[in-house]
């Protein structure tokens, strides 16, 4: 026990340097992906400051993240299939597996316990035991004539269960992890023509995929899986005139404020405003450019939307009570990504070509801070341990 | 390489009924004569050094987006030389100029010139050159 603990202690004096003296928690950090270089940043919220990084992480040009639950460890899933545990205290790999060729993104069960990973070759989620990368189950997303389908849009569910979509295949499917070497899958065909991301909302109830081939989101009732899965929104989508699309719209996550959730519309210079007790469009308001996130602040007043190239210098923020644009500005070169710190007071962005990431007052709407950051994309904070679908 | 016959075929030859590599290359020169003219001795339409460094970057890093950075693929295919094999630039130009109305490919055409188009499709098909 004693040995136990003096291991841990030396190895957060390690962080310790740039980190104030003695213990800390994981809950005020975060990491940034460096895309071009395969490395993170670990990052402080409360210092606002980069803490250390960690290297060697293979291609990261796709890359998202999750929390293990005691937000200790960061599971990076990368482009190239690799899954890399990265010790948030200790500041260093913990575990790395590669695990496919070419992969998307992935989940961690409600427990904890299991790590999912959607892979778009070979087509299919694999499964992984949270603690030590070993291989648990292996799904194959197999369809019509034996075909694979390269999958999205994984989220966590209720019941340790995993729901993902069928890019190729155009179908949902929902693995029940109970026996986690044994899943049992639900599997809803037909659900709408090449599905691209999908969220579930916060209160894990709902999974809606976005489809990229029609209009319309796809959704499931995650409490009444035997009543299939319908379409909404019929209005969400590109409409008959197919516009050029740079970017894909990321729906990670659902930017809620009250009972209205707000999504960018696809290929169209519009935030949807939808009702989630009707999942009926409620208003449309025009934003600068093509949205890729749309993300609400945690107590959900505002809504910050990034956008894709060519617009893609420009931030704007919605004001959710009179649905107006009230913040319109050049918040960096290449911005990818926002993240709010857990109670919203400050907003990160990433300035892919400042390599920068930049650090926003959200009341003020001030710049606070700038951290330096090789091509940084994606940036995870620790909070995201505990909401699901994140 | 499944994917890349589906590619072609969702391209150009379901529409016309010519699934042959070498009749669709016939079809996009007929198609794309005077451009495919001018890429065989495009020394006109060569981007300028700074324009061919931001051409560059944009490939890994906002095509890398779908394509990915090393262009082995992602939700769009692999864009390397050996999975382009046997297509055409002037067909790749076009892809990159007006998108593929088939798959979530956009057309770039309001971003960039047709020599940058013609420049990427044949750096794409020789191998593209590192941002760095």
């Amino acid at each position: 026990m004693r040995a136990r603990i003096i291991g841990l202690l030396a190895g957060t004096i390690l962080l310790a340097g740039c980190a104030g003296a003695g213990w800390r928690g994981t809950g005020d950090l975060g990491v940034v992906i460096e895309r071009a270089n395969g490395s993170v940043q670990l990052v402080s919220t409360t210092e606002r400051a980069a803490i250390g990084r960690v290297a060697g992480l293979g291609d990261l040009s796709h890359a998202s993240v999750v929390y293990s639950r005691d937000g200790r460890y960061a599971y990076v899933f990368g482009r190239d299939g690799g899954l890399t545990k990265v010790d948030m205290l200790r500041g260093r790999i913990a575990q790395r597996v590669v695990q496919s060729g070419n992969a998307i993104g992935g989940a961690i069960s409600q427990d904890g316990r299991l790590i999912a990973v959607a892979n778009y070759v070979p087509g299919g989620v694999r499964v992984f035991d949270a603690e030590t990368l070993e291989l648990l189950a292996d799904i194959p997303a197999a369809y019509g004539d034996g075909k694979l389908s390269k999958v999205v849009g994984i989220e966590d569910a209720p019941g340790n269960r995993f729901a993902f979509s069928l890019f190729d295949a155009g179908e949902i499917w929902v693995a029940d992890l109970s026996d986690p070497r044994r899943p049992a899958l639900q599997k809803f065909k037909g659900i709408g023509k090449e599905p691209y991301d999908a969220l579930v909302t916060p209160d894990g109830r709902y999974y809606l995929a976005g489809l990229f081939g029609e209009d319309g989101m796809a959704m499931l009732d995650l409490w009444h899986t035997d009543r299939g899965v319908k379409r909404v929104l019929d209005s969400y989508g590109r409409g008959t005139q197919k516009l050029p699309v740079y970017k894909m719209p990321h729906l990670e996550g659902w930017a809620m404020a009250g009972r209205y959730a707000y999504v960018p519309a696809v290929g169209r210079h519009e935030v949807l405003v939808i009702d989630t007790d009707t999942w009926r469009e409620a208003g449309r308001i025009a934003v600068a450019g093509q949205p890729v996130f749309v993300i609400a602040r945690p107590d959900g007043r505002q809504v910050w939307v990034n956008f894709a190239v060519p617009d893609y210098n420009t931030v704007q923020v919605i004001d959710t009570e009179t649905r107006q644009v009230v913040q319109t500005f050049a918040a960096g070169r290449a911005i990818l990504h926002m993240e709010f710190t857990p109670r919203g007071e400050a907003v990160w962005l990433s300035a892919r070509d400042d390599d920068r990431v930049v650090v926003y007052d959200t009341a003020s709407f001030a710049r606070v801070s700038e951290i330096f950051a090789d091509k940084p994309s994606g940036i995870f904070f620790t909070a995201r341990a505990f909401r699901t679908g994140f | 390489m499944h994917t890349e016959r589906v590619a072609l075929h969702d391209a150009a030859g379901s529409r016309y009924g010519l699934p042959h590599p070498l009749a669709l290359a016939l079809l996009v020169i007929m198609m794309f004569g005077v451009t495919f003219a001018t890429s065989a001795g495009a020394a006109a339409a060569e981007p300028s050094p700074q324009r061919a460094a931001q051409l560059t970057y944009m490939v890994r890093q906002d095509c890398g987006s779908c394509h990915g950075m090393t262009l082995t693929g992602g939700l769009g295919p692999a864009l390397v030389p050996a999975a382009l094999k046997g297509k055409p630039a002037a067909y790749i130009k076009h892809v990159i100029l007006n998108g593929n109305k088939n798959t979530a490919m956009p057309g770039w055409s309001p971003l960039m010139s047709e020599a940058d188009a013609e420049w990427i499709a044949e750096r794409l098909l020789a191998g593209f050159p590192d941002a760095r």
